[in-house]
């Protein structure tokens, strides 16, 4: 039996950025106050003692300069790691992440590649309001080129950063902003490396499937328990990369349960939600018993009071109520 | 107010199961309207009304098991007003006609209920296919949604398909042959006839006609047996109570076999009145939904004599048992070339050996003797059928 400890979500993303910098000396982390700060998240927290200012680097509030010098490192052989301080920020950075680090592979006839691997917060729950708040994951799930995941647990964001920084191209990884002080468990020594790239069934389940990712697990999780009192046996998938999207797992529960909830932190006009409710249908319209359900956010700015914060935001009440609908109950 | 019962289908049926009420309160009724699906062991039946009117009241749910003769819906006349008080379905015809409001008290025609579409998901119609299910039969669940659910809940009845739950039907025979052989004194009579002259007639017909429109040598024989029981009433009626009552028509109950084992003999009614053309058409029809699964109540109750076709490479000859409260059955083996004497010369002929059962309580065998002569006359001019 592998030995397990406990840990935080924060905890396993400064043991991760600790390994890699260890593991690789071309690896390096900078952002905005990832140095003497520690990180807006206090993610990098004692990163810069034990490696010092040229591989822990504070950057000017320059989104779109900073992701740029490393999206010009990572050509230039470097493993950056770069953290946006929140999704929201990183609309600056747009330019350099779709119009470079996504496309050069291509435009440059697999010349070149762009190792870099980009960090962000996302989601709401924190009371930022509507600049510090959204989930815009399925911007990035979009474009060609990139590789998106969201890890949802302790042991993802423990193992999938090691997976990113060996990819060969840009990955994107969500941390969602309400994770960071859940404990879990994580293997007490050993490569704790992920793989990037396929859902995980966090709950077997006959009746439907809860499809979810990020911030949006924990509450799929919680709502599932309290659907067994009632009888529903669901089945959670945490979709974990977001692109490319996991087809066959995502199926193989629709195919069994026949109903499916998406949960999606995002808005639900042109959601994560809706790409994997047209993948459903192109492929398993005939194994449906339901219509696929969505459970997204209220399409308003997410607002700051935490009442409306709330309302705003997928809850577990609403995915309970979400699943008695698709059972018809 | 005329009280409509679950009617008996059988001398075997004790209870029978509604499954699904084709008419509701307000509709207008005409005689012989399907007003609902009951389920007995012969399957799934279709019950008709005898009483032109309107449907007043249903009295016994979907789902409800009820023993026969148990008023499950009333019907009132046309000019009659709706809505007696609880308990007055009960209570004698007779008392009804006080009731009658002047006809202005008629509450308005009730507004025509908005056509509801079954809607029915993807994944139940697969599994209806994987499971033969006709979609039609499966009642929806919440919302009128049908579900995997509705249709999987719906197995039992479509595994009946054709109607038919086989160890039931073998139960419902049981009952009825065994009372036939415990009550029914029986005197077999036989003959084999030359069809030939019959068989000849029909190969020419049969090329002359289309083919959806070609006889079976079936048609024939059930035609001939009909004309020749006219003048034949002891051999058609029911015996029942120590007194045989002849019938003024004759219902001739066609024994089909069902696939997957058993057998049922819904009639055809006013057999005599219907030229073989017709008759191949009902038949057809008949054979269609026994394995459907679809019979209607009065070709199971009304039958009055049964006519028991073996069919090509079975059996020489047939001695069947008689299906109470019948009083008699038609049997017939195996058409075959048999050496045939004619003229004092051995020929070979195509044979026929028909036998007649009769209840010795209503006829002697002379009768039926007397019966299959005229048939065999019949069956020599077949083009005069």
């Amino acid at each position: 039996m592998t030995l397990m400890r406990k840990i935080t979500y924060r905890e396993a993303v400064r043991e991760a950025l600790k390994e890699a910098l260890e593991r690789d000396e071309r690896v390096f982390l900078m952002g905005e106050d990832v140095g003497r700060y520690g990180g807006a998240y206090a993610c990098s927290k004692g990163l810069l003692q034990e490696f010092g200012e040229q591989r822990i680097r504070d950057t000017p509030l320059s989104e779109s300069g900073f992701v740029g010098a490393g999206i010009g490192a990572a050509l230039g052989g470097m493993r950056p790691i770069v953290e946006i301080m929140t999704v929201n920020f990183s609309l600056l950075a747009l330019d350099q992440i779709v119009n470079n680090a996504a496309t050069l592979r291509h435009m440059s006839g697999g010349q070149f590649s762009v190792p870099i691997v980009i960090r962000m917060a996302t989601g709401a729950g924190r009371q930022l309001a509507a600049q510090h708040s959204h989930s815009l994951e399925c911007w990035f799930a979009h474009v060609p080129g990139l590789k998106v995941v969201a890890p949802a647990t302790v042991a993802d964001a423990r193992g999938m950063l090691w997976t990113a920084i060996l990819d060969p191209d840009p990955v994107i990884i969500f941390e969602h902003a309400m994770l960071y002080n859940d404990e879990g468990e994580v293997a007490a020594e050993g490569d704790l490396a992920v793989d990037i790239g396929s859902a995980a069934v966090r709950r077997a389940g006959r009746d439907a499937s809860l499809i979810t990712y990020g911030g949006g697990l924990k509450k799929a999780l919680s709502a599932a328990e309290r659907l067994a009192g009632d009888g529903i046996d669901c089945e959670v998938i945490d979709l974990r990369t977001l692109r490319p999207l996991d087809d066959k797992t995502i199926m193989a529960s629709v195919v069994k349960t026949h109903r499916a909830v998406i949960v999606d932190e995002g808005w639900r006009s042109g959601s994560l939600a809706a790409e994997i409710s047209a993948r459903i249908m192109e492929q398993a319209l005939y194994d449906l018993d339901a219509p696929v359900a969505r459970v997204c956010s209220a399409e308003v700015p997410i607002p700051y009071p935490r009442h409306l914060e709330t309302a705003a935001t997928p809850q577990p009440e609403a995915i309970v109520s979400a699943v008695k609908g698709v059972m018809r109950k | 107010m005329i009280e409509f019962r679950m009617p008996s289908l059988g001398a075997d049926m004790e209870a029978g199961k509604l499954v699904e009420w084709l008419k509701k309160p307000g509709d207008l009724l005409s005689r012989g309207d399907v007003i609902a699906v009951v389920e007995t062991q012969k399957g799934a039946i279709e019950i008709e009304v005898f009483n032109d009117g309107v449907l007043d009241e249903i009295l016994t749910k979907t789902g409800e098991n009820v023993p026969v003769g148990h008023v499950i819906a009333t019907i009132r006349g046309k000019d009659e007003a709706p809505g007696l008080a609880p308990g007055a379905a009960v209570a004698p015809v007779a008392a009804t006609p006080a009731k009658v409001p002047p006809k202005e008290a008629l509450p308005p025609p009730r507004p025509e209920a908005p056509a509801v579409q079954v809607q029915i998901t993807p994944a139940a119609r697969r599994r209806a296919l994987e499971l033969g299910i006709d979609l039609a039969t499966v009642k929806p669940g919440p919302r009128g949604i049908v579900g995997i659910d509705q249709v999987e809940a719906a197995q039992p009845l479509a595994k009946e398909r054709p109607g038919i739950v086989f160890d039931e039907m073998r139960k419902a025979i049981a009952a009825a042959m065994t009372r036939s052989h415990r009550e029914i004194p029986h005197y077999y009579v036989t003959s084999t006839l030359d069809v030939s002259p019959l068989m000849s007639w029909l190969e020419e017909e049969n090329v002359r006609r289309p083919v959806p429109a070609r006889l079976i040598y079936a048609v024939p024989l059930i035609r001939a047996a009909a004309l020749a029981l006219k003048s034949a009433s002891e051999l058609n009626g029911h015996y029942e109570g120590g007194a045989f009552e002849p019938a003024g028509h004759i219902n001739m109950g066609i024994a089909v076999a069902m696939r997957g084992g058993g057998l049922i003999a819904p009639a055809i009614l006013e057999v005599e009145t219907l030229g073989m053309d017709h008759l191949m058409e009902r038949l057809r029809d008949l054979v269609a939904r026994v394995r459907g699964g679809r019979l209607r109540s009065s070709e199971l109750s009304q039958g009055t004599v049964t006519f028991s076709n073996l069919g090509d490479e079975t059996a020489d000859a047939i001695l069947p048992l008689i299906y109470p409260p019948q009083v008699a059955i038609i049997g017939c083996g195996q058409i075959a070339e048999r050496p045939w004497v004619d003229d004092g010369k051995v020929i070979v002929r195509r044979t026929l050996t028909v036998s007649v059962a009769g209840d010795h309580r209503v006829s002697d065998g002379r009768r039926a003797a007397q019966f299959l002569t005229h048939f065999q006359q019949l069956l020599h001019n077949p083009e005069k059928l």
